[in-house]
């Protein structure tokens, strides 16, 4: 690290005050801070306290806690290909068969990646250097998120559009990363979702069934493939007892579910990688257990009522734990539901708006054929609603003890 | 014609450093409503001009009788009458525009850029200023809504005026026409970013 260290601290002249390059300094300026803590220290007067825990080193723990995900979602892009082309057959994997499956899927999603971050970072660096700004370090994780909660199918110039317009108009109109009302990566979502509806829902864009840069393009496809998600097949489905199954027609169980190996967006199917992730953001204290148990709690409960009940419709007679664990309810729940800047923040705050977006999601899915996932919708109702929340929660404490500080009559 | 310098603020004002709709933001509702396409943009700015300019004269003539008490009804007969002529001519000449732009044409009563005028300008001054403030104004909507429009229907439907503006062989390489367009939310949006922009250079 020595001699990293020496590169850059040789280089810094160039990009102070007058150098040469001064023009790009806050580029500089955020590459320096993300590969060494940034050398300011507190001044003599004033507050003492310092966290190593900038907000560069929270963005990085919830970009690894992301990684299990976007692993299982590149292997999951090649077996889902693979077993549509009928180059594998499920329940015979080798060894080969992995690596290939996996190395199919990582140049499926690179470029989905690559867009994502360069064109986000490239209007941050901008706003940035035009307002005279440190570049901030939201989009770290942002850019990460978007390529995981799209269908693989996705075209880049749609990702791209997307994403830009996530980032204008949710994040840097607002004032820039931590004075967001929606979760930045949602609103790339909602504006794909509402904008080009064919290419984000339906059985044609979940499953890569073309070709990667001309490899393994031209098959035709196995008998009774069909790329339908779960929940688009509960969605459309006229019976209400219909049973869920893979791309090749073998019903999922529970533990299918968890395992993650059907169609969806790239990182939303396994829920054991994300579980991963969410033990580390636990264990880092990053994101609140509260907001994602009650997330949890909120769906579970919801769906055991719709259980109950007897309603005439396939999404509402589908097992509670099975709503959990299909679709993007684990991922939104665990990644996006936890975002601290635009979730709740008082700690009774957080069970409220936890439990509302775990309601609203079963609750969309089960009553709104047309949006098969509500998860989206639910997580950016949370957001909506998390400052009335937390005024509400300060509201009723500010009674509460106002109640309790009468002065004692004489 | 030699207009004065007021005459001319009157006239031109209401075009940018005035406009009704991005700097009163007035008439938002009907900006939203109608600019899915060009055509009805068009019809509707037309409509709002000319109903808000003859208003306008018709009140300021009147303004020295009207009893301050029910000058609002009188305002709203006035202005009730033109829509209902300005109603009868769209279904008569235009009919496909009028059922298009269905019940908006009749909600131009309740346009709050009419009553703006006709009770901050038209009620004190004479007929000819009156005019041109009315005409100014109308135009300063009718730009807004042509701007908005332009850009829905084109990135909507790749359109304008109904016809394919945007080649067919982008289409054939995986160009797609922006539903979100066709949605009132980004008309929302549009006239946000117009409004951004003239600011940005009007400081």
């Amino acid at each position: 690290m020595k001699w990293l260290y020496n590169i850059v601290e040789k280089l810094r002249p160039q990009f102070d005050e007058g150098g040469k390059f001064h023009a790009f300094h806050s580029l500089f300026d955020g590459f320096d801070t993300f590969l060494f803590t940034p050398n300011t220290t507190s001044k003599r007067l004033g507050v003492q306290i310092h966290d190593a825990t900038d907000s560069k080193r929270t963005m990085i723990i919830v970009v690894l806690a992301l990684v299990p995900a976007m692993l299982f979602g590149m292997f999951n892009i090649g077996y889902q290909h693979f077993l549509a082309t009928g180059e594998l057959v499920s329940g015979s994997m080798t060894c080969a068969l992995f690596w290939k499956a996996f190395a199919f899927g990582l140049l499926a999603l690179l470029p989905l990646i690559i867009v994502s971050y360069v064109v986000g970072l490239g209007i941050e660096f901008t706003v940035a250097q035009w307002k005279h700004e440190e570049i901030a370090e939201g989009f770290l994780v942002t850019g990460f998120i978007i390529p995981l909660i799209v269908p693989i199918d996705t075209p880049l110039w749609m990702v791209a559009l997307a994403t830009a317009f996530a980032v204008i108009f949710a994040k840097e109109i607002f004032g820039g990363t931590g004075y967001n009302i929606f979760n930045v990566a949602l609103i790339a979502r909602a504006f794909l979702f509402f904008a080009y509806p064919s290419k984000m829902s339906g059985d044609q864009v979940f499953v890569r069934t073309d070709g990667t840069w001309g490899w393994d393009g031209g098959h035709s496809l196995v008998d009774g493939f069909s790329g339908a998600t779960p929940l688009g097949q509960l969605a459309t489905a006229t019976d209400p007892t219909v049973a869920i199954t893979n791309t090749v027609g073998e019903p999922i169980s529970l533990l299918g579910a968890m395992n993650g190996l059907y169609p969806g967006s790239v990182g939303e199917t396994c829920v054991w990688a994300i579980l991963l992730g969410a033990c580390l953001l636990l264990t880092t204290g990053v994101a609140s257990w509260k907001t994602m148990l009650s997330v949890f709690v909120g769906g579970g409960l919801m769906a055991f009522i719709l259980n109950c009940c007897g309603i005439d419709n396939a999404a509402a007679n589908t097992p509670w734990y099975m709503h959990l664990a299909l679709g993007g309810f684990a991922f939104g729940a665990v990644f996006m539901a936890t975002d601290p800047v635009t979730s709740a923040r008082t700690e009774v705050g957080k069970w409220i708006y936890g439990l509302l977006i775990g309601v609203m999601a079963i609750l969309v899915r089960c009553f709104n054929p047309g949006y098969p996932e509500g998860m989206m919708l639910a997580i950016l109702f949370g957001n909506l609603m998390a400052p009335l929340i937390d005024w509400c929660v300060v509201q009723v404490n500010i009674k509460k003890r106002m109640k309790r500080a009468t002065v004692k009559k004489q | 014609m030699a207009l004065s310098q007021k005459t001319k603020e009157t006239l031109l004002g209401p075009l940018s450093q005035n406009n009704p709709v991005i700097v009163q933001i007035l008439g938002i509702c009907s900006a939203l409503a109608v600019t899915v396409q060009l055509k009805p943009a068009l019809v509707m700015g037309i409509a709002v001009t000319i109903i808000v300019a003859m208003s306008n004269v018709v009140i300021s003539l009147l303004r020295n009788t009207i009893p301050m008490r029910i000058r609002i009804i009188v305002q709203l007969v006035v202005v009730a009458a033109l829509v209902t002529l300005v109603s009868e001519v769209l279904k008569a000449f235009a009919y496909d525009v009028a059922v298009q732009l269905s019940v908006y044409i009749g909600l131009i009563i309740t346009n709050c850029i009419l009553m703006g005028r006709l009770e901050a300008f038209a009620m004190t001054n004479k007929p000819w200023d009156s005019l041109l403030d009315g005409l100014g104004n109308g135009l300063g909507y009718a730009i807004i809504l042509i701007i908005v429009a332009f850009f829905r229907e084109l990135l909507g439907s790749g359109t304008l005026l109904g016809f394919q503006v945007i080649p067919q062989w982008c289409y054939e390489h995986g160009y797609m026409n922006n539903g979100m367009m066709m949605m009132p939310a980004m008309a929302l949006i549009l006239v946000g970013c117009i409004i951004w922009v003239h600011r940005s250079i009007n400081k």
